[in-house]
């Protein structure tokens, strides 16, 4: 019941600035410039790094130079191998989609502009630190070695996927590679990480765990239990949360966004927060490393923002042009990550267009030719799937009476569908 | 020794040849537990093998996925089996899929034990018997004790088990048998023969059921606070009752369930649990495709009502003598 001398109510819901066909004016986004950041100890207490979840850590400049004490001042062998890895990460998403589009699978989601959140990660961990990633890492899996190869296996669901056509494609696992198993349950992946980081530290381990999530996904419960179990058990774990402004069709004004940055909750945690140019590889890098060796000097956990923008679809099975401006993306103020790390290839002279023409074809070379041999395998609904079997196997360790039985079920039904079918053949298929 | 102790004891036993085992949840640590069951466990083993958590089983069911692909061997507690719906998430899409999902590369090899059960005045949230929301996800193991020398055995069995097991235990029984007969005093463990706990290791397979009592005129499938019942009503009413403690619901012991009703030609499946889309439904389906030409009456379900766990009808509720004494009379007469 309404009282009349009050005033009514109103519900706000957010609406993002621009939609499809809007002109687009970012200069509401404060950009400050690069070097301008203060960095504190790796083991100061967590507040002292409250201003820096408000503020944008940059090193790469308008100028293409690095600035700055957040400067991690990389050689440039390493400069060129992050550049090489991202490049190789947007070549690989270019081939998948169309992989797509040609019906060898069923779904590609590609990270195009998010590139240097995962590679420059991948790179400031040690190559045993955990990562429990979300499904917009794949960088991450290329960067530290996982073959592509087998990428395409997973993707193509064939017979030689390591996961044997039971997930969906990209959800993939590397246990040698220390990256752990995709779920497509969002942000569930966070508390697990801090169990990790706990776990290494009940063990006196030196491993540090990290985590990714998008800032879509940071409205899960899971958010909130995986940043209160890291504070209240000072757990060594990096907490990477990607925003990249959209959750598919929903601005990141729906996660929280239009009162303060994502950055900023770690404040209320009690743990350390920074926020930084996801579009700046050097800045990725250095904040990861400063989180990094944070944890492992036991000073406790650390929520990055990298703020970044998706520069495609959610998925193949999305289109942007429904929901959001074209422009927003295309004059998007922080640039591209791998544009810009080689430009500052070039500023330092030890890069230039002809070595640049010359590693795109690489690249795109090692793509295609990872695309040949995985195809070699089978490609989804073409027949060189894993046998029947194996589909009721890992259910449990060991199987149980009823999956046995349901186990003879499903071979019984394709000796009806394929009378000429043996099961020796099936066999070979594995 | 009581249910209680007999858990402890597990616990304790586990901790000492397994560095890899740890416990958690809400109130374990120093204080030993709501229900006591991890009393002097902190002192024992230190602080980072036994510690108390958040108040957030989304958060210890989540961080005991972790542990467990580090390769710890994790015991959560769920303070209530009432709550564990906000750790379900972590159960269902994490825990129970993580080998299949990474084709082994990652396993969950934990053991959430929860009080469950009523017959306490435990009213709505300190009643419940969710078993048929586990046993439903491909990849969980259910288990539920109802004697303290099955508990230690089965905790033991669960927690060295690699897959991830749900291990209720029936509140009702922690400090004795509890016949139904809720007005009669209560009888302590130590005068009942199952209170007998072996020390040191020993293991109650996964799997297995036990015959509590062997009878040739109708068979009961029962688990936890309900075997007790069912064995004191046949006994009362002079019924030759075979009653099987399941012990374990996945993986069901189908058997020693085929064994007794091929035998017997009579079935009654009894549980606290609501009745609709319960356990003893699957249990009901699984004797009438399997036992049909040997059956001589309809199947009985004898369940809790399709109701919220009332707080002062719960003897109303509860499934007690008069429910299944009619039960048992109406399989015999037919």
């Amino acid at each position: 019941m309404t009282r009349v001398n009050l005033p009514k109510l109103s519900l706000h819901v957010p609406e993002p600035r621009y939609r499809p066909g809007d002109p687009v004016d970012h200069t509401h986004l404060a950009i400050p410039a690069a070097g301008a950041q203060p960095r504190p100890d790796e083991v100061c207490d967590a507040a002292q790094t409250h201003p820096l979840c408000l503020d944008l850590i940059r090193v790469l400049g308008e100028d293409d130079q690095a600035h700055g004490m957040w400067n991690p001042g990389l050689d440039a062998a390493t400069l060129i191998r992050m550049l090489r890895l991202m490049a190789l990460t947007r070549a690989f998403d270019a081939r998948m989609v169309r992989a797509q589009r040609q019906g060898k699978t069923s779904f590609y989601m590609k990270s195009t502009g998010e590139e240097a959140t995962a590679v420059a990660t991948a790179l400031a961990l040690a190559d045993d630190d955990m990562v429990f990633p979300s499904y917009r890492q794949q960088g991450l899996f290329i960067a530290r070695g996982y073959p592509l190869e087998e990428m395409v296996n997973q993707i193509f669901s064939n017979r030689a996927d390591k996961l044997k056509g039971r997930q969906l494609p990209i959800m993939y696992s590397a246990r040698a590679q220390s990256v752990f198993s995709i779920s497509g349950n969002l942000a569930t992946q966070l508390p697990q990480a801090v169990g990790w980081a706990m776990a290494s530290a009940i063990r006196e381990d030196s491993r540090i765990a990290s985590t990714f999530v998008g800032e879509g996904s940071s409205a899960e419960g899971d958010f909130h239990s995986a940043m209160t179990f890291a504070a209240v058990y000072n757990a060594p774990v990096v907490f990477n949360l990607v925003n990249n402004q959209w959750a598919i069709s929903s601005f990141s004004g729906f996660a929280g966004a239009e009162r303060t940055t994502f950055a900023a909750r770690a404040i209320g945690y009690g743990i350390a927060g920074l926020r930084v140019d996801g579009n700046d590889p050097l800045a990725v890098y250095a904040a990861v490393r400063w989180a990094a060796d944070r944890a492992r000097a036991n000073a406790g956990p650390t929520l990055i923002e990298h703020f970044t923008y998706r520069g495609e679809g959610h998925s193949t099975s999305d289109d942007p042009g429904q929901y959001r401006s074209a422009a927003e993306g295309s004059e998007w103020p922080l640039g591209d990550p791998i544009d810009r790390l080689m430009r500052h290839l070039i500023a330092l002279g030890v890069w230039d267009a002809d070595r640049q023409a010359a590693m795109d074809a690489e690249v795109d070379a090692q793509v295609r030719s990872a695309v040949r041999a995985a195809e070699a395998n089978g490609v989804l609904g073409h027949g060189l799937h894993h046998p029947f079997r194996t589909m009721f196997e890992d259910v449990f360790e060991t199987l149980p009476w009823h999956l046995a039985e349901q186990n003879e079920q499903a071979l019984h039904e394709r000796r009806v569908k394929f009378p000429d079918w043996s099961d020796d053949a099936d066999l070979g298929n594995a | 020794m009581t249910m209680i102790e007999a858990i402890n004891d597990a616990l304790d036993v586990m901790m000492a040849r397994d560095p890899m085992v740890v416990v958690m949840g809400e109130d374990v640590g120093y204080f030993g537990g709501v229900f006591r069951a991890t009393a002097g466990l902190q002192a024992k083993y230190g602080k980072t093998r036994v510690f108390d958590t958040p108040i957030s089983e989304c958060g210890i069911i989540g961080v005991a996925v972790g542990m467990g692909a580090y390769g710890l061997r994790p015991v959560p507690e769920i303070q209530f089996a009432d709550y564990i719906y906000p750790g379900l998430d972590q159960l269902v899409s994490e825990a129970a899929r993580l080998r299949y999902r990474s084709a082994g590369e990652f396993i969950a090899p934990m053991t959430v034990r929860t009080p469950f059960g009523g017959g306490i005045f435990g009213g709505q949230t300190h009643s419940q018997s969710p078993e048929a929301m586990f046993t439903h996800v491909a990849g969980l193991k259910t288990v539920v004790p109802s004697t303290p020398h099955d508990a230690k055995g089965l905790l033991i069995a669960s927690i060295e088990d690699n897959d991830p097991v749900i291990f209720f235990e029936p509140k009702r029984l922690y400090n004795g048998p509890f016949n139904g007969h809720y007005s009669e005093p209560a009888i302590p463990w130590a005068r009942h023969p199952d209170s007998f706990v072996p020390e040191g290791h020993y293991r109650v397979p996964l799997g297995k059921a036990r015959i509590v009592r062997a009878g040739e005129a109708v068979t009961v499938l029962a688990y936890g606070t309900m075997v007790h019942v069912a064995r004191e009503v046949a006994e009362r009413l002079g019924i030759d009752a075979e009653v099987i403690d399941l012990r374990t619901l996945v993986p069901l012991d189908i058997e020693t369930i085929e064994a007794s009703v091929t035998k017997t030609g009579r079935c009654m499946v009894l549980h606290e649990a609501t009745r609709t889309g319960g356990f003893g439904a699957e249990l009901a389906a699984l004797v009438q495709e399997r036992c049909f030409y040997a059956l001589e009456a309809p199947v009985e379900r004898v369940t809790g009502f399709d109701t919220p766990y009332p707080h002062s009808l719960e003897w109303a509720y509860f499934p007690g003598p008069v429910r299944i004494g009619e039960a048992y009379a109406r399989l015999i007469a037919a």
